[in-house]
């Protein structure tokens, strides 16, 4: 059975298996993307879906390499693959080149994966749509990855559940020349927007990358801080 | 009973050919010499052995000639996709971690080749690296060289370097160190082709040398 893609043009000229795999990303728990002057933010809601699950357990925002993270909207499990991947790939070239890879071509190489799974036998496409943060030898870079495979270099953007109205709440506030911590502001105020009740220090998780292009997430203590900031 | 000593020759010498590449201020100066031959047979005395990657990085290939072809052109076009998937120039850094690599990757049925590769990045500063032929690198500050008469340029380069040199000094120095020792080596001569690497530009110079 994998001689033959299941993802098929419809009679109207669509991929039909790509539109839901969309879907199932869009259904996802909102992620904000926000590039400063001098670095970039994500971060995203974490609401686990029971209260007994440990949410300390995981995290949603990982590290592809020691300069560029992701986070995801959609299937947690479809992340992981195209994380591993991504993570392989930065290092395979860490290897040959003795360089950090350039964030372009990480997030190219990743959706190029992706577009794979939209046309190869035996495979269904990808059911997230991932952002990705990184600082390279080009300054900082804020990327999002389609199930389709398409891939698209973001100023600013959300995805999951509330990106139309987190689009527009960016739209209005983004500055070309905005600082990180101002960023890091935007970003949560935009996340607030959407969450269903009350967002505190422990529903959500926060990354970072600056200069030093080191990725790092933030403590429970920090938004805590960044929190108490613009309340 | 008298012992001779004989050594045996290496593949590495049987055309010839040297090497050297040396850090200035704010530039750097490759050459190589131009001999062709096969053991004592000269064949040309027109192949220089420097190969240009782009405007700031120059690479030097001593050893086998065909391997010396065959290698330049593999990386070539591995350079050329770099380029093109990364939309900018290879650094010398990695350069030579690619080219390391590259000959690793033969471990067991090597590239007879060693090469020499020199470069500056927009401040000015300059890398110089050397490798043997399973690509093991060593990235001195002063000079790097590689080819038949490696000995006789470490004594040069050793004695006439000196940190700090301006473009034309050092291009003499380059100069005098090679013909110096190619002419204490049969297999290497014929004048030398040398390049003067700065950040805005690069000059390839003929030196003419011994025809023996």
């Amino acid at each position: 059975m994998t001689d033959f893609s299941l993802t098929t043009f419809s009679s109207k000229g669509k991929l039909l298996q790509i539109e839901y795999a969309l879907l199932a990303a869009s259904k996802g728990e909102t992620a904000i993307g926000l590039k400063a002057r001098n670095g970039v933010v994500l971060a995203v809601e974490k609401q686990p879906p029971n209260p007994l699950v440990d949410e300390t357990s995981y995290t949603k925002i990982q590290n592809i390499a020691g300069h560029v993270g992701a986070v995801y909207a959609g299937l947690a499990p479809d992340f992981r693959v195209l994380l591993q991947k991504a993570r392989k790939h930065a290092q395979v070239y860490q290897l040959r080149y003795r360089e950090p890879v350039l964030c372009s071509n990480l997030c190219r190489e990743t959706a190029q994966i992706v577009q794979e799974f939209t046309q190869s036998g035996g495979v269904r496409p990808f059911g997230v749509s991932v952002l990705t943060a990184g600082y390279d030898d080009d300054g900082p870079h804020l990327y999002q990855i389609d199930p389709s495979g398409a891939y698209y270099e973001w100023k600013a953007t959300a995805i999951g559940r509330n990106t139309k109205n987190a689009k527009s709440f960016l739209e209005k506030r983004y500055k070309a020349d905005l600082e990180l911590e101002d960023a890091i502001q935007t970003t949560l105020l935009t996340l607030k927007e959407g969450f269903e009740g009350t967002m505190t220090a422990k529903n959500i998780e926060v990354g970072i990358v600056k200069s030093d292009m080191v990725f790092r997430t933030l403590t429970e203590a920090q938004i805590k801080d960044y929190l108490d900031e613009s309340a | 009973f008298l012992y001779f000593i004989v050594k045996s020759m290496s593949i590495l010498e049987l055309n010839g050919g040297a090497c050297v590449a040396m850090a200035g201020e704010g530039c750097f100066v490759i050459a190589s010499d131009n001999r062709l031959g096969e053991q004592f047979k000269t064949i040309s005395m027109e192949v220089p052995k420097l190969n240009v990657v782009n405007d700031k990085v120059v690479m030097g290939l001593t050893g086998l000639r065909t391997d010396q072809q065959t290698f330049a052109n593999l990386l070539e076009y591995e350079i050329k996709m770099y380029k093109l998937r990364e939309q900018r120039d290879i650094s010398g850094k990695a350069l030579t971690a690619l080219v390391a690599h590259t000959l690793y990757q033969a471990r067991f049925g090597p590239w007879f080749v060693e090469p020499v590769i020199g470069s500056i990045d927009d401040e000015g500063k300059v890398y110089l690296c050397a490798m043997d032929l399973l690509g093991a690198p060593c990235e001195p500050e002063d000079y790097v060289c590689a080819g038949t008469c490696a000995e006789a340029l470490h004594g040069m380069c050793e004695s006439l370097w000196r940190p700090g040199l301006g473009p034309e000094e050092l291009f003499e120095v380059v100069a005098q160190a090679l013909l110096s020792s190619c002419d204490r080596d049969c297999l290497s001569g014929y004048g030398a082709t040398v390049m003067i690497v700065t950040r805005e530009k690069v000059t390839t110079r003929l030196v003419k040398g011994r025809k023996d």
